[in-house]
């Protein structure tokens, strides 16, 4: 091909994933990935390039669900009432993957997520207390999500700060907030419970436990749907009309399908009566709960300027310090709200517990594992800078199904662990294996 | 010839008892560009972020539009329109190229980000230096070549309508087609009327480029002047040895000084 030397096309660079030079040689940039096949194909070499987006998490779902269904006696673990109960147990999961993707996003860890989300649950308990403080519910919310915020703020300010790396002041965090944790719970013995008969203890109670009237669960979808599918639809419509970077009509189109399927495939499996006696049914009030911690949190990383920082910081700390940005005030802020999150993971924690809290509620290391792993099955990764909220929303769901799955299979605790670090292991494998394969790409960091 | 955007003079500085810089004087004007040239240790380094407002200078004066300035922080130096593109580039990977275009100076509207008009902004920027050759201005910085990383990181740093660009070896570690590709948008911002600093090991590609050279030697200007005042073997003398064919070391600009009080 010969070009004059100002033909800016003859000093073609093209980038490593690209299949052949002369295909895009011919075709002006903004075209290009704007068809269903080059969007496909642009996606399949981001996942060569090792950012391969939802797609395993997806694939060890199908492992999950096909394992336990084979493994379970009976083939329990796919029944619409147990399927309903994973979801339930998933969301204390999946809240705290999000609390902890925020913090791995920077690149840093939470090893306290653990204690503090348990800690944030116990006071919310306690300040429902009647008799006792007997706040209103959403003031003992309020006041246990400060608590935790000021948990986030004090180790936060120790890790951005003092620079003291966050493996060690959130491992300190760890065992002080777990020892703090028994204390007002009130020794080893301890316990507090809240009650679905007491009115004002009963919103917290039902938080998990409580369900959705089918007829307005239904009602809820179709205007989540609508809204939903229609913002999607304007958004990536008026993006293509002002000539910008949009996906193509068509996997607009099978989002919008998949949204709906999604949606209409909980709701109409939470209707079905999974009582032996009675009726139990609807859609449990934690799923739109956990949409709303999803929303904002999406909201916040994707849309807004500290979601930029928070990402800049984990990609290249000082490319972020260079444009000006604060970097120990995003850190700080980045540990408040993850533990304000972690704390709201440990509200619906007590409430799945049938509105129960002692010592041996749960184990606050392997809640901390089953977070990170979440996280990172979810497709985060643990070196920064690369990871989604949505990413812990399925992360979540893997984590729930293999924790029900092994009580069910009844499994001794020896096993849970062995299995929980295998899990944690292999995920972390994954990030790293595909994290090698991103960085050939890469030439001026090196 | 009319006076020089950017000016320095009698420059010092030290660390300590090294001195890096001796009574340095440099001219850059607007609308052409000045390769800085220095074997290592020759305080190129240190004079570019005496500029950049990194280190504040011990003693001497820099002129912007014939003003006495204090850079003295890199905020500062944005302030005047003076920007630097560093050899590490500074690009966050796992960002997009507008996205790293933008960052720390995002546009909002009602707190959220007001992704559509940065994209064009950084569209239009792009397409106006003719750095054509990006598949998607929305594709991580990760899955870019040198070449296109050092596109993206001057367009980053000229696009807030910048006067003085200073880069740090644009060309170091890139390949034949990519040098072509940095040198050629280096001469579209000086067509802009920008005055271009090159900071450059690279004689072919300084010779190539600029319209001005200046040599440092061992904290020292040795030589300044018109491109061809200079062939490749008095440059490399000058670099070398301080001095070349028996012409003397540039005298200081102290005659210079009165002049722009």
């Amino acid at each position: 091909m010969a070009r004059s030397q100002d033909d800016p096309l003859t000093t073609m660079e093209v980038a490593p994933d690209l299949t052949a030079a002369a295909e895009v040689d011919e075709v002006p940039s903004e075209i290009l990935a704007q068809s269903l096949g080059e969007y496909l194909r642009g996606w399949w070499a981001r996942v060569k390039n090792g950012d391969s987006g939802v797609l395993p998490v997806v694939l060890a779902t199908v492992v999950v669900a096909i394992t336990f269904e084979i493994l379970t006696p009976e083939n329990a673990f796919l029944r619409p009432s147990n399927v309903i109960y994973i979801f339930q147990e998933s969301t204390v999961y999946m809240v705290l993957a999000m609390a902890e993707i925020v913090v791995l996003l920077i690149g840093e860890i939470d090893l306290s997520i653990g204690s503090v989300s348990l800690l944030g649950g116990v006071i919310a308990f306690k300040l429902v207390q009647a008799p006792g403080p007997n706040w209103p519910w959403w003031g003992a919310i309020i006041g246990a999500l400060l608590v935790c915020a000021a948990i986030g703020a004090l180790q936060g300010s120790l890790v951005a700060r003092l620079k003291i790396p966050s493996f060690v002041v959130t491992l300190g965090g760890f065992l002080l907030f777990s020892g703090i944790l028994v204390l007002v719970l009130g020794g080893a013995d301890g316990s507090v419970s809240v009650s679905a008969s007491v009115p004002n203890q009963s919103v917290i109670y039902n938080l998990v436990q409580g369900f959705i009237d089918p007829v307005a669960g239904w009602i809820a979808l179709a205007v989540v749907l609508a809204v939903g599918s229609s913002a999607l639809w304007l958004r990536a419509s008026a993006r293509r009309r002002s000539g910008l970077v949009a996906p193509p009509q068509s996997l607009t189109v099978i989002r919008i399908a998949l949204l709906a399927a999604v949606g209409i495939g909980v709701v109409a499996l939470s209707d079905i009566n999974r009582a032996n006696i009675g009726t139990i049914a609807g859609v449990p009030w934690v799923i739109p709960i956990v949409l709303a911690v999803l929303g904002v949190w999406t909201l916040l990383l994707q849309r807004t300027r500290f979601g930029r920082y928070v990402y800049a910081i984990g990609g290249n700390p000082e490319a972020a310090r260079r444009a000006g940005v604060s970097l120990p005030a995003i850190r700080t802020w980045v540990f408040v709200l993850s533990s304000v999150t972690a704390g709201t993971a440990g509200i619906l924690l007590g409430s799945f517990f049938y509105g129960q809290f002692s010592t041996n509620t749960a184990d606050p290391g392997q809640l901390v594992l089953y977070a990170v792993a979440a996280a990172v099955i979810g497709g985060t990764s643990l070196f920064g800078g690369r990871g989604k909220a949505i990413h812990g929303v399925l992360g979540g769901l893997v984590i729930g199904g293999i924790a029900y799955g092994m009580a069910l299979l009844g499994l001794a605790a020896q096993w849970e662990y062995i299995v929980t670090g295998a899990v944690l292991l292999g995920a972390v494998l994954v990030d790293v294996l595909s994290r090698r394969g991103a960085g050939s790409g890469s030439v001026a960091r090196a | 010839m009319p006076e020089a955007l950017l000016k320095l003079r009698e420059i010092d500085k030290h660390f300590g008892p090294v001195q890096a810089l001796y009574h340095v004087n440099l001219d850059l004007p607007a609308g052409q560009v000045t390769g800085l040239c220095g074997d290592n240790g020759a305080g190129k380094s240190v004079l570019t972020r005496c500029i950049a407002g990194v280190h504040q200078p011990d003693h001497g004066q820099i002129y912007f539009e014939g003003r006495p300035v204090h850079i003295r922080s890199a905020r500062d130096a944005a302030a005047l329109g003076i920007e630097t593109v560093y050899q590490d580039l500074a690009l966050a990977d796992n960002l997009d190229i507008v996205q790293n275009m933008f960052l720390g100076r995002e546009r909002v509207r009602r707190e959220l980000l007001d992704e559509d008009s940065m994209e064009r902004a950084a569209a239009e920027t792009l397409s106006s230096l003719r750095v054509t050759t990006v598949r998607s201005i929305r594709q991580p910085v990760a899955s870019l070549s040198g070449g296109q990383r050092q596109s993206v990181a001057v367009a980053k740093a000229v696009m807030w309508n910048s006067r003085v660009a200073l880069l740090d070896e644009p060309t170091a570690a890139l390949g034949v087609v990519q040098t072509r590709m940095v040198l050629d948008l280096i001469r579209r911002l000086r067509d802009r009327g920008l005055a271009v600093m090159v900071i450059s090991h690279n004689l072919s590609d300084v010779f190539e480029v600029a319209d001005r050279i200046a040599v440092l030697y061992l904290g020292r200007m040795v030589a300044e002047g018109p491109v061809a005042e200079f062939d490749r073997q008095s440059t490399v003398e000058y670099m070398t040895t301080g001095s070349s064919g028996g012409r003397p070391v540039v005298p200081g600009g102290a005659a210079l000084d009165g002049a722009v009080g």
